[in-house]
Formats: structure tokens, C-alpha cells, sequence
């Protein structure tokens, strides 16, 4: 059975995997074996394996919830694993539907569209001022911002509600946009600010020497220039924001407005839905889609926008 | 910062970084105008949006602390230190502290140990080529971009595929193990109270793998061949270069790493609240700090106990952040 539903995902691995058996035919350079030929053979051997079966346990539980997706309710009762007799596109089209995932997908594009471009703009015009500027409480400022990174949010997430509340914030796209971006802000200074130091000065000051102002030589010469941090950065926020769960179950409570991740979670718990396993597999398959077709096709400048805030 | 200043300060000008600002139009007055208008004009918006949803709600929670606020009403009176009397005698409290715990010290060491075990192989557990001394495996970048399908999900999606999973009537889990023969083996997984709390552990490394393997991978590709060469040279084999070269020189980030992982660890309100009944488990068996401040606020209407809980994650989260710090200074080598 499960072999069956290995392909999609994994199918390339166990092909490299061939490629020990006929050394020199696969391998680009021909003199293959080294002078620890042998410790190299087994190790390889066990490598693949082991990485092979992490590589199953990660794969499985997607390729489950892909196939349950397309069966019918008795048919998940009935044989978890089996495959589906007939492909239930239906229940894709009854979860966009019917289960409002289209409502919550609209709902998460604005919300996360908008306070991505906000955190990107504000974001990397605090990074610039703090790399390139020297002025009085700076570094207050730049500890400020990166200090919340180390923070515990759910301690936070009390009084935000009621200042939420105050300004008549609470489930508005504008007051949950507002705090995505502010939540977003300590990680994207920190990250822009090492790489708007990194950049080279002499552009700007050609720049500045012909007459442009400040601003006109950030938005003209320096964001052009800072593309590629901006881009790492970027794709981090928006895997963040479009998971963002916590702060959306807090803030964001009209059923109108929920946004995916909380609208799939409420949807299970709701009584009404639970009956529907097909179309809340479909939901999730629906949810997951977006994602990891995002990261698929940008799936370099994931790894190294994720990672680089680490590293150094 | 003043002090910063004169240190570097040597130009005429004074204000500015040798480096950063040359404006030269203008006189002395309008250069320092254009400069301060730029940096408050860039600064205002972010700065205003910060503190308003920021830094305020965590002063505030500290301040909250010591009141009897229910979270309902706007009036409330300083009580001083009964939340934490409270707090201190509550069983639940020290229940969700000991999961916490137990997942801060849990979490991190799998995690990151299997994160390392898997970029070691997927780098240097490749056959070795002449003159390579290290290789890693083929298809290895398949390896890691298959790895990190989860960390691009949201928690929340990936604690309800699991809440399926674990499901005992017709979740994957128990129905893999039928069909292996294994059924002595199936378990009502989170709905024992022995049980679930590894449930969810398992879940989140699940989830946090990829994310250390591919960051361990970086740190690994950076470290010169010649140290290996070297290494090979004096005939170590591959599980003393691991713990003599590889771990010695990744060790800050090993160390970052761990950290990231204590902050996952400190919060795990999704995956709880998420996955398991109550929420919080059979008998609070999962019960977590996040998940207690939430309750305590939003169902029980008790926001003043429920911040002083918060201010006590805060306490574990800065001892966690010291003793890391403590345990990781390590002699600093540079390549």
C-alpha cells in the first residue's frame, strides 16, 4: 500500500540511490574508488537508508492526508490506508465551497498581502536608518526592536486584546494587519539592518553627490540594491504571516473574517463538520497547496532566507 | 551612545559616520536638518506601530500582574503579590511548568541531535572520491528540500493532520501498525494521559527537523576541506572528524539552534490547543503555560492571574536564555 503512494514524492531518491552500483557510469569523476573505498561503500549504504526512512516519515503523512482527501467518508473509516476506489474531486470543490476554505483563502491573501508590504516598506526603512545612520539612542532603538524577537508573545497577547479592544481594532483586517506587521518587525530589522551594513557605500554617496535626496536615494539606489535581502526576508514573512495562528485566535474571532489556519481548526471542532472527514482532509490538502508550491518553486531562497538569521 | 560616538568621531563634522553620510550641499545647519528629518521621518511610523502593539502589551502585562483584573471590566485594584501567592499553591501551574520544562529539555536534544546526525550524513556520509575527503551523499540537496516540507507549514495545519493521525478509529497511525501486524502495538495515543504528551513532542520534532538540517547543512559547507583532509591525512575515521572537527566549529550554531528551538519549546500552545481534548489533555496532561495564560483569560476571565503566568514563562524563558549562554561559552575557533 504505501509503497504505491511513494512515487509523487520520493521517487528521484531511490533512483540516486541506484547509481553505487555502477560506479563510473553515474558518477562524473570515472575514478570512483578512493583509498577508503570500502568504509565509503557501507557508509553510503547506511546513509541512504537512514536518511531515506526519515525521508518516509516526513513524506507519509502528506501523501495520507492527499489521499484521504479523495475518498470518500467510509471509505476513511473503513481502510485508512487503502487507496480510493475513484477519485473524489468533489470533496475539494464541497471544502472550497460549502466549508467557506474559499472565505478563509480570500480572507488570508488580503490580510497577509497587505502586512507583508507593510513590514517589507517599514521594515527595511527602520534596517536602513539604524545601519546607516549615526544619531542619538540608536542602538536603544535598534535593542528595542531586536529584543522582542526573544520575547514570549502569548504574554503580550493579554493586554493586546484590550488595546486592541480600545481602538476598536478587534476583528478588523486592519487592526490584525497592524499587528502582523508589528510582530513581524523585530526579526526583519535585525535581519536588514546587518545586510543594509554589508552593502557598499559608494553608490549612495554618488548619489547624494548628484543631488538626491535621503529618500530618493533609498528608494531609488538602496532597495533596488538590498534586492536579495529583501527577498529572503520577504519569503520568511510570508510563511510566517500566512501561518500565523495565535495572534488570528486572539484578535480576529468574526466568523467572517477568520483566516485559514483558524477557520480549518474551528472547522473541525464545530460539531457540524466533524461528520465530513472527506471535505476537512480536503480543507487541509487545500491549505497545504499554497505553501508548499511556494516553497517548491523558491525553495533556495527559503532555505537560505530561513536559515540566514541564524547562521550569523 | 554618546560615548560611541566620540570614539569613532574624529571628523570635523561630527554628527555623522565617516562612512554613511556625505551630503555635501548645503551648509553645516541644513546637512543636519536633512539628516535628523530623514531619520524621524523613516523611523516615526515603525516606531509609533511597535510600541503601541509591542512594547505596551508587555509593560502592561508586568503591570496587570499585580491586579485583580478580570480581563471583563475596566476597573481592578492593586492586590500586590496574591496572583503569586496564587500561583504558587495553583496544581495546574506547576503541572504546565514541568511539561514545559520537560519539553525545553526534550525537544532541543532530539531535535538538534537528529538535525546534526542527518546534515552529517547528507555531507560528509558520501563515498569518498579520490582527493575529496569529505563528500556527501548523492541527491543530497533532494534530501533536504524534502526535509523542510514541514517547517514551511503552519503548526496549525500540521497539528491537525496529526490530530488525524493519531485518531484511533481510523487514524493512519493505529491502521499502519494493523496492517504491519503490529496491533498490540496501537494505542489511544493522545487520548492517554501517559501517552500524549509525547504524542505532541513527537509532532514537533517532526515539524523542526528539516529546519536544523538544512541550517547544520550551511554551517557544515562552510567549514574548509582542508581540516578534513587534514583529519584524513592523520587516519581519523568519520565519527572522530564528526566530534573533533564538525561539532567543535559549528558550535555557535548548535548553540542558536537551541535557543530557537527552547522558544518552540517554551510556547507549544498550537499543537496543544489544537490537538488534544479540553484543551489540555486528559487530566491537563499536556497542560502548557501558553495554553493556561489563554484559558485563564479568555474562558475563566481571570487576565490578572493569567499575566502573572505569563511573567513567570518570561522568568523561564530568561534563565533558559542565561544558562544557554553560560553552557555554550566555548573557546571561540576561528576559519
Amino acid at each position: 500500500m504505501t509503497a504505491q503512494a511513494e512515487p509523487s514524492g520520493l521517487g528521484t531518491v531511490p533512483g540516486e540511490e541506484d547509481t553505487p552500483a555502477a560506479p563510473g557510469a553515474a558518477a562524473p569523476p570515472a575514478k570512483d574508488r578512493g583509498r577508503m573505498g570500502s568504509e565509503g561503500q557501507v557508509l553510503n549504504v547506511f546513509s541512504h537508508g537512514v536518511l531515506i526512512i526519515w525521508g518516509l516519515l516526513v513524506t507519509l503523512p502528506l501523501l495520507w492526508a492527499v489521499m484521504s482527501s479523495l475518498k470518500t467518508d467510509k471509505e476513511i473509516f473503513t481502510s485508512p490506508w487503502g487507496l480510493p476506489e475513484k477519485l473524489h474531486f468533489d470533496n475539494w470543490s464541497r471544502a472550497w465551497n460549502e466549508s467557506e476554505i474559499g472565505d478563509f483563502f480570500l480572507n488570508t491573501v488580503v490580510v497577509v498581502g497587505c502586512s507583508l508590504a507593510g513590514t517589507m516598506l517599514l521594515g527595511s526603512m527602520t534596517a536602513y536608518v539604524l545601519a546607516r545612520f549615526e544619531f542619538p539612542g540608536r542602538r536603544l532603538v535598534y535593542f528595542g526592536f531586536v529584543g522582542g524577537m526573544s520575547f514570549p508573545i502569548i504574554l503580550a497577547l493579554v493586554p493586546l486584546f484590550f488595546v486592541m479592544k480600545n481602538m476598536s481594532l478587534l476583528n478588523t483586517y486592519h487592526g490584525l494587519i497592524l499587528v502582523y506587521i508589528a510582530y513581524s518587525l523585530p526579526f526583519t530589522v535585525f535581519f536588514l539592518t546587518s545586510f543594509f551594513k554589508t552593502l557598499p557605500t559608494s553608490v549612495a554617496e554618488a548619489a547624494m553627490l548628484d543631488g538626491a535626496s535621503h529618500t530618493r536615494t533609498f528608494f531609488q539606489v538602496m532597495l533596488p540594491m538590498a534586492k536579495p535581502g529583501l527577498i529572503s526576508v520577504g519569503i520568511f514573512n510570508f510563511l510566517g504571516q500566512w501561518n500565523q495562528y495565535m495572534l488570528p485566535t486572539v484578535l480576529n474571532t468574526d466568523e467572517d473574517k477568520r483566516v485559514l489556519t483558524q477557520g480549518l481548526v474551528q472547522l473541525t471542532t464545530s460539531q457540524q463538520y466533524r461528520s465530513d472527514w472527506s471535505a476537512l482532509f480536503a480543507g487541509l490538502v487545500l491549505a497545504m497547496l499554497p505553501v508548499l508550491a511556494v516553497y517548491i518553486i523558491f525553495q533556495r531562497q527559503v532555505q537560505s532566507g530561513l536559515t540566514a538569521g541564524a547562521v550569523k | 551612545m554618546q560615548q560611541v560616538k566620540k570614539v569613532g568621531g574624529a571628523e570635523p563634522v561630527g554628527r555623522s559616520r565617516p562612512a554613511a553620510a556625505p551630503a555635501p550641499r548645503g551648509n553645516r545647519f541644513t546637512r543636519w536638518y536633512r539628516k535628523y528629518g530623514f531619520v524621524a521621518g523613516f523611523l516615526s511610523v515603525p516606531l509609533v506601530i511597535y510600541a503601541v502593539f509591542v512594547i505596551s502589551p508587555f509593560v502592561q502585562a508586568i503591570y496587570y500582574s499585580f491586579t485583580d483584573w478580570t480581563g471583563l471590566s475596566s476597573d481592578y485594584k492593586m492586590v500586590g503579590f496574591k496572583n503569586y501567592d496564587w500561583l504558587l499553591n495553583d496544581d495546574v501551574f506547576w503541572k504546565a511548568l514541568g511539561h514545559n520544562i520537560l519539553l525545553l529539555l526534550i525537544l532541543p536534544l532530539v531535535t538538534l541531535g537528529l538535525g546534526l546526525f542527518f546534515a552529517f550524513m547528507l555531507n560528509v556520509g558520501g563515498r569518498r572520491r579520490k582527493n575529496a575527503a569529505v563528500a556527501g551523499v548523492q541527491g543530497s540537496s533532494i534530501y533536504k528540500v524534502i526535509y523542510f516540507f514541514p517547517q514551511v507549514l503552519s503548526i496549525a495545519i500540521v497539528a491537525l493532520l496529526f490530530q488525524f493521525t493519531y485518531n484511533p478509529r481510523n487514524g493512519a497511525l493505529n491502521a499502519a501498525l494493523d496492517a504491519v501486524g503490529l496491533d498490540s502495538l496501537e494505542q489511544l495515543w493522545l487520548g492517554d494521559p501517559e501517552l500524549a504528551l509525547w504524542c505532541l513532542m513527537a509532532v514537533m520534532v517532526w515539524s523542526n527537523v528539516g529546519f536544523y538540517v538544512v541550517l547544520f547543512s550551511a554551517a557544515m559547507s562552510s567549514i574548509p576541506r582542508d581540516f578534513y583532509e587534514a583529519a584524513l591525512l592523520d587516519g581519523a575515521n568519520r565519527i572522530t572528524t564528526f566530534f573533533r572537527i564538525t561539532l567543535p566549529l559549528l558550535w555557535d550554531t548548535v548553540q542558536t539552534g537551541w535557543i530557537y528551538m527552547g522558544i518552540i519549546a517554551l510556547d507549544a500552545f498550537a499543537v496543544v490547543q489544537i490537538m488534544t481534548v479540553g484543551p489540555g489533555g486528559p487530566a491537563d496532561s499536556t497542560q502548557v503555560l501558553g495554553l493556561y495564560v489563554y484559558t485563564k483569560t479568555f474562558r475563566d476571565g481571570q487576565a490578572g492571574r493569567a499575566t502573572a503566568i505569563g511573567v513567570a514563562m518570561l522568568v523561564v524563558t530568561l534563565i533558559f536564555a542565561v544558562i544557554v549562554s553560560r553552557l555554550g561559552r566555548r573557546e571561540r575557533l576561528e576559519y
